[in-house]
């Protein structure tokens, strides 16, 4: 009867697993290529600020003075601009999203003083 | 003859997923005329040309839609690089059509489901919404992005999809192609969904002509209008035939919709199978848009305008999109006059309205 045509699938998933996942019990798999959210090596960063100026959602403050460099979490679209751009490859998008928050976070960091080693960029 | 009351329809409606308002004048349970009003969604993303250089602006141009984002950007890149006179890679433009099939079955399938609970039909719905994810799975392994993208980049793509991927996409796709045989069949074939959507809202040929329908919508009413065929991307290469129907009424649509899916499947296999080898990208340097140029694309929804003016400057001096739902409207105005107030919601529903797009 065509009245019953969705029978089928609706049999089908009684006995299928669910197909969504009990997230965030179920921690969420990510592939390989999934960006999530941006982390710095803050050791080889020139401060240069090329990813500041790249980034369309003005995410990112670098202060060169201060040596810090700061992204606003809810501000940033992953889009990876300041990764391609960045002259020191020190940036990454890695998998998985930043956690719900109530307030906009801006993670901040400040590289560590190591005046004893001269660097050569 | 009865009194006429005008009653609103939106902007918050449990169908509408996008805020569009409608005042419709009802005589008894018909509608009279339907007077469309917009403007509760614009956030001014023309006007980020400002502030964004011309290879960041595809960023945000993306944003405009999280439906036909990827086709967004590759409008973008088109305007661009006609702009700069530049042409893109073989393998770039094959990965391009591949994923803005992706993007088109996609959209099909998040649209069948939005139809579904437009018409009270949920588990219908929760299937259609299941298949659509084994879609965005494609997009998040390929792309890193399940609903934006980032992929598209003026002069090219930022990543190559590896051939092996690309096959494993194309048995993925084959793997669900029977469940959404099963889908198609209840969407055209069962009782209680036909008795919502054969034969209400008829567009004719000539209306849907002079009105100036895109896409799925004027293709239901037999006017071929597919951009497709003008051979952007790879369609030329890869043989396009458009799905067209001739009745015009919201089956039609939904036919028109469900075929595309299919056939989405297939120019995915064919490209997959012709894909050639090599880069993706061209590189571009120390050259700035300068003039004007206007591509067009056929998205999901119909077809999607970009104009772009540069005067040789990091900033460009305009960017203008026109999306298909802007076109849609009249002949959604048209449909309304003289349906059922029950039928509005499934109405508004089969133009596949995208009000952020529209205002952008």
């Amino acid at each position: 009867m065509a009245g019953l045509k969705i029978g089928k699938m609706v049999l089908g998933s009684l006995f299928r697993k669910p197909a969504t996942k009990m997230y965030p019990i179920v921690p969420a798999v990510w592939k390989e290529r999934t960006r999530g959210h941006i982390e710095i090596e803050i050791e080889d960063c020139i401060f240069c600020g090329i990813c500041s100026k790249k980034c369309p959602t003005d995410a990112i403050t670098v202060d060169r003075a201060a040596k810090s460099w700061a992204i606003q979490r809810m501000g940033c679209i992953q889009c990876s601009c300041c990764v391609e751009v960045c002259p020191k490859k020190c940036l990454t998008n890695m998998a998985g999203y930043t956690a719900p928050d109530a307030q906009k976070v801006t993670d901040t960091f400040v590289q560590p003083e190591k005046e004893a080693e001269p660097k050569e960029e | 003859m009865s009194k006429r009351t005008v009653i609103p329809f939106g902007p918050q409606h449990p169908v509408l997923p996008e805020p569009i308002h409608l005042d419709l004048v009802i005589e008894d349970e018909t509608v009279v005329e339907a007077i469309p009003s917009i403007g509760y969604i614009h956030r001014g993303l023309e006007k980020l040309v400002d502030k964004n250089e011309w290879p960041e602006m595809v960023y945000v141009i993306e944003r405009i839609c999280g439906i036909c984002s990827f086709g967004h950007g590759w409008g973008y890149c088109k305007t661009i690089e006609g702009n700069l006179g530049v042409s893109v890679p073989p393998r770039a433009e094959y990965l391009r059509t591949i994923l803005h099939e992706l993007g088109r079955m996609h959209s099909h399938l998040l649209w069948l489901g939005c139809l579904a609970d437009g018409f009270g039909f949920e588990s219908l719905f929760m299937h259609s919404w299941r298949l659509r994810e084994t879609v965005l799975d494609l997009f998040e392994e390929t792309t890193g992005g399940r609903v934006i993208f980032s992929i598209c980049k003026v002069g090219g793509m930022r990543k190559d999809i590896p051939n092996e991927m690309l096959k494993k996409m194309e048995e993925t796709l084959r793997g669900i192609e029977g469940e959404l045989h099963e889908l198609a069949d209840v969407f055209l074939d069962d009782d209680t969904v036909k008795s919502r959507l054969v034969g209400v809202g008829v567009l004719t040929k000539e209306e849907a002509f002079e009105l100036g329908a895109v896409g799925p919508m004027a293709r239901a009413s037999g006017v071929n209008n597919d951009v497709r065929l003008d051979g952007h991307g790879v369609y030329g290469e890869i043989g396009f035939e458009p799905c067209l129907e001739e009745t015009g009424d919201s089956y039609a649509r939904c036919k028109v919709r469900i075929r595309e899916v299919f056939q989405s499947i297939d120019l995915i296999a064919k490209c997959v199978s012709m894909i050639p080898d090599g880069d993706v990208a061209i590189e571009i340097k120390g050259q700035n848009p300068a003039g004007e140029f206007v591509g067009r694309i056929e998205q999901p929804r119909g077809e999607a305008y970009y104009y772009s003016k540069g005067s040789g400057q990091k900033f460009l001096d305009r960017i203008r999109v026109r999306t298909p739902t802007n076109a849609n409207v009249p002949p959604l105005v048209k449909i309304l006059q003289g349906c059922e107030l029950a039928d509005v919601p499934i109405l508004v529903l089969t133009i596949d309205p995208c009000i952020s797009c529209t205002e952008r």
